[in-house]
């Protein structure tokens, strides 16, 4: 293993690190829950009553960011998202399914498990980095 | 009402700084996630720094939530208290790091990708709703018991 220093941005990895801490830390302040986004989206497929508003405007706020860092900083931050359609698809089902059945993702289990010091979040975190390595392990050296 | 309200803002303006926080670390993107979970490669390590800027921040917000007993807006608080590690958190927390692993996206990323514009996070996210449904239909979503505290 070696690090790759062109790619590796630990200023702006820290201060986008500490904007999503601010917001899971006004989350649990202002509104009691674990951001946790998949938790919140989740929630949404129910189709409670009174229980879905919240959730739409929360992600309305994620579907728009981009547009206000533009809007507001002139910041246009490059996704490069390689993956073909039918690997999107499978991926999809699998983040969707397993994040659901698990209780969680990277926000939810990563970011707040992690600050509530849960050792559930922590094995879950563990879990989804260890597959996580082992996929792109196997994707880049094992079948290509 | 003008309470409810504020609090929808609240819940959007929220969501904002999050998708802001994905967009500033670099983690919207998935090529620098892959570039995370490629240990045989060229190894970019700036996700530990972004979980370490966001853990550093929520352990004292965490901390101090514990000691409330509603939130600023008055609901009640809904912090997580089981312990035990069961077959569901790790087969669903694999499944998971393995979707993951094939794309490089999380919910939150894909999220802040659709609100880019590429057409690519909406089959994504598509997917990823597919996913989650299915769960919710065969196994009536997380038995999670959110205990009032």
């Amino acid at each position: 293993m070696q690090i790759d220093w062109t790619a590796f941005t630990p200023g702006p990895a820290l201060f986008g690190g500490v904007l999503l801490g601010i917001a899971a830390a006004l989350y649990i302040h202002f509104h009691g829950r674990i951001l946790g986004i998949s938790g919140i989206v989740s929630g949404i497929l129910r189709l409670q009553h009174n229980d879905i508003v919240w959730r739409i405007c929360f992600v309305l706020g994620l579907l728009t960011a981009s547009f206000w860092a533009a809007f507001l900083f002139d910041f246009h931050p490059l996704q490069v998202i390689q993956a073909e359609w039918g690997a999107l698809i499978l991926a999809g089902l699998l983040v969707g399914f397993g994040a659901h059945y698990g209780s969680g993702c990277t926000s939810g289990h990563g970011i707040c498990g992690l600050s509530r010091l849960s050792p559930r979040s922590l094995v879950a975190t563990a879990s989804f980095m260890g597959a996580g390595f082992f996929t792109v392990f196997v994707i880049r050296y094992v079948l290509s | 009402m003008m309470l409810k309200s504020i609090g929808l803002l609240s819940q959007y303006l929220i969501g904002v700084l999050f998708g802001l926080g994905l967009l500033v670390s670099g983690m919207s993107n998935p090529e620098k996630i892959l570039a995370f979970l490629d240990l045989g490669g060229a190894w970019d390590p700036s996700l530990i720094f972004v979980m370490g800027g966001a853990v550093l921040v929520g352990l004292v917000a965490f901390y101090l939530a514990k000691k409330r007993t509603q939130s600023f807006f008055g609901d009640a608080l809904q912090i997580p208290t089981r312990r035990d590690i069961d077959q569901r958190l790790v087969t669903g927390s694999l499944l998971f790091g393995l979707g993951w692993g094939i794309a490089g996206f999380c919910p939150g990323p894909a999220l802040v990708a659709l609100g880019t514009g590429h057409t690519k996070a909406l089959i994504f996210v598509l997917a990823m709703l597919v996913g989650m449904a299915t769960c919710e239909w065969l196994f009536s979503g997380n038995k999670r018991t959110p205990a009032l505290k």
